[in-house]
């Protein structure tokens, strides 16, 4: 029910509403989506779609953080086998 | 795919889990709350490779699971009603009712239909003016929005012929719930991070000084999962509390402000009936009176439901932590997803249906 799936922003259009909607690509698959609750999206970030709705933008800096805690862990490994 | 794959390498799986197993030395017990997570714990085989010290307990984050009998017997009710076109996410379609699903009624000539987002049903009731369309407005916090703004646009668009049988839950009640509980014996969580995705963290700061009980905030993936166990185990044994955030790409303290403005439009905390657990203070969202217009159960007058519950179905319990799949008698013999007692044996977030699915037995 809370699935969320990471997509590449293509398009961003306003429908009659005034509502934001945009087309979505995951992994090549194209949907629309809504967009109202990412306002600053732009074309080519990423987005967390549920239900027809991106929920979020993905933070493409703060991802790196988990590679750096991999890092360490790796270095933990090695200092004490 | 980006955002998916990394999170997937099973080399990197295996450095986590050596960290873990280095970092475990007393016996604890966490729980992950989302059945989303509990089927990639399963499915990846997490559980097997954890330290024999460490339970993992499986919570009720499954909101197919916890919507109350007597909303599923309204469902069925308004999905036989001829001029009805009642519209639902999929995973509603099969779980049993008092007699019968919602599949059960589409098979006798009920229309029922299955939406990916509730702007489907929208489109429905724009374009099928002489039907009314009720869309099932099931979930947790994040999909609260999404159904928010249907509504908010149905009133927008001057919609007649659309509403919504609400049922829409809340997380932190549940987990103050098991907390409560004299018997509990969970010690860390992890928490869902879509809900969180929406709601931020600001709400669980407070049950995790109370409680004195680490959160950690936590993706999807395997390695998310194996990210937030290691981040929760490594404050037990620092003897640690408060909430951290595994999730970062996506879930900030405050949460979507935009969406949570709309649901707070939209929407009000109520209490609400849990199946298998009762009565959940605050455990619920409800329209607001301004938006009465749209509560299905007000516009049809659903009246007179009288609901029966399995006597056999421990759902309760497995939702509550307190026992496993395997412990119900009729897990895997008179409950399958085929023919399921009880509803965590029918959703894709179901703990009984991953346990059966991923084969875990005594």
């Amino acid at each position: 029910m809370c699935l969320g799936v990471p997509g590449k922003v293509l398009s961003i259009e306003e429908n009659p509403l005034g509502i934001t909607i945009g087309k979505v690509s995951f992994g090549g698959i194209v949907k629309e989506v809504c967009l109202a609750y990412v306002p600053d999206v732009q074309v080519g970030d990423y987005v967390v779609v549920h239900v027809g709705f991106a929920i979020s933008k993905i933070d493409e800096e703060q991802a790196k953080s988990f590679f750096e805690f991999l890092g360490q862990i790796e270095q933990e490994l090695e200092d004490k086998p | 795919m980006k955002f998916v794959d990394e999170y997937r390498r099973e080399e990197d799986a295996r450095k986590l889990i050596a960290a873990i197993h280095r970092l475990v030395t007393k016996p604890w017990t966490i729980m992950e709350v989302c059945g989303g997570q509990t089927h990639t714990i399963l499915k990846s085989g997490i559980d097997r490779l954890l330290p024999p010290e460490v339970t993992v307990v499986h919570g009720p984050g499954c909101p197919v699971c916890v919507t109350p009998l007597e909303l599923i017997d309204k469902a069925i009710a308004l999905a036989r009603m001829p001029r009805i076109i009642f519209t639902s996410f999929g995973d509603m379609l099969r779980v049993p009712g008092s007699d019968g699903d919602l599949l059960s009624v589409k098979a006798q000539g009920g229309d029922v239909r299955m939406v990916y987002s509730p702007l489907d049903a929208l489109r429905l009731a724009q374009k099928n003016p002489e039907r009314e369309i009720v869309f099932f407005a099931v979930g947790f916090e994040t999909t609260a929005p999404a159904n928010a703004m249907a509504i908010w646009q149905a009133r927008q668009m001057g919609l007649k012929n659309f509403s919504v049988l609400c049922a829409q839950v809340r997380v932190p009640p549940a987990i103050e719930l098991i907390l409560n509980d004299p018997h509990n014996k969970v010690q860390g969580f992890i928490a869902a991070g879509h809900v969180c995705t929406v709601m931020g963290y600001w709400e669980y700061e407070p049950i995790a000084e109370k409680y004195r009980v680490p959160i950690v905030v936590t993706g999807f993936e395997p390695l998310d999962l194996l990210q937030g166990i290691y981040m929760v185990l490594r404050a037990l044994e620092e003897g640690r509390w408060g909430v951290e955030n595994q999730y970062v790409r996506s879930v900030r303290r405050e949460g979507n402000l935009q969406a949570q403005r709309l649901m707070g439009e939209v929407f009000q905390i109520c209490d609400r009936q849990w199946r298998g657990i009762g009565l959940v203070r605050g455990g619920g969202l409800c329209l607001k009176p301004e938006f009465s217009e749209f509560d299905a159960e007000r516009r049809f007058g659903l009246q007179g439901i009288t609901v029966s519950e399995s006597p056999v179905c421990i759902a309760g319990d497995i939702l509550q932590g307190k026992k496993k799949p395997y412990d119900c008698p009729a897990f895997g013999r008179d409950c399958t997803p085929e023919h399921p007692l009880g509803a965590p044996m029918v959703s894709s977030e179901g703990a009984c249906a991953a346990y059966y699915q991923y084969g875990r037995e005594r």
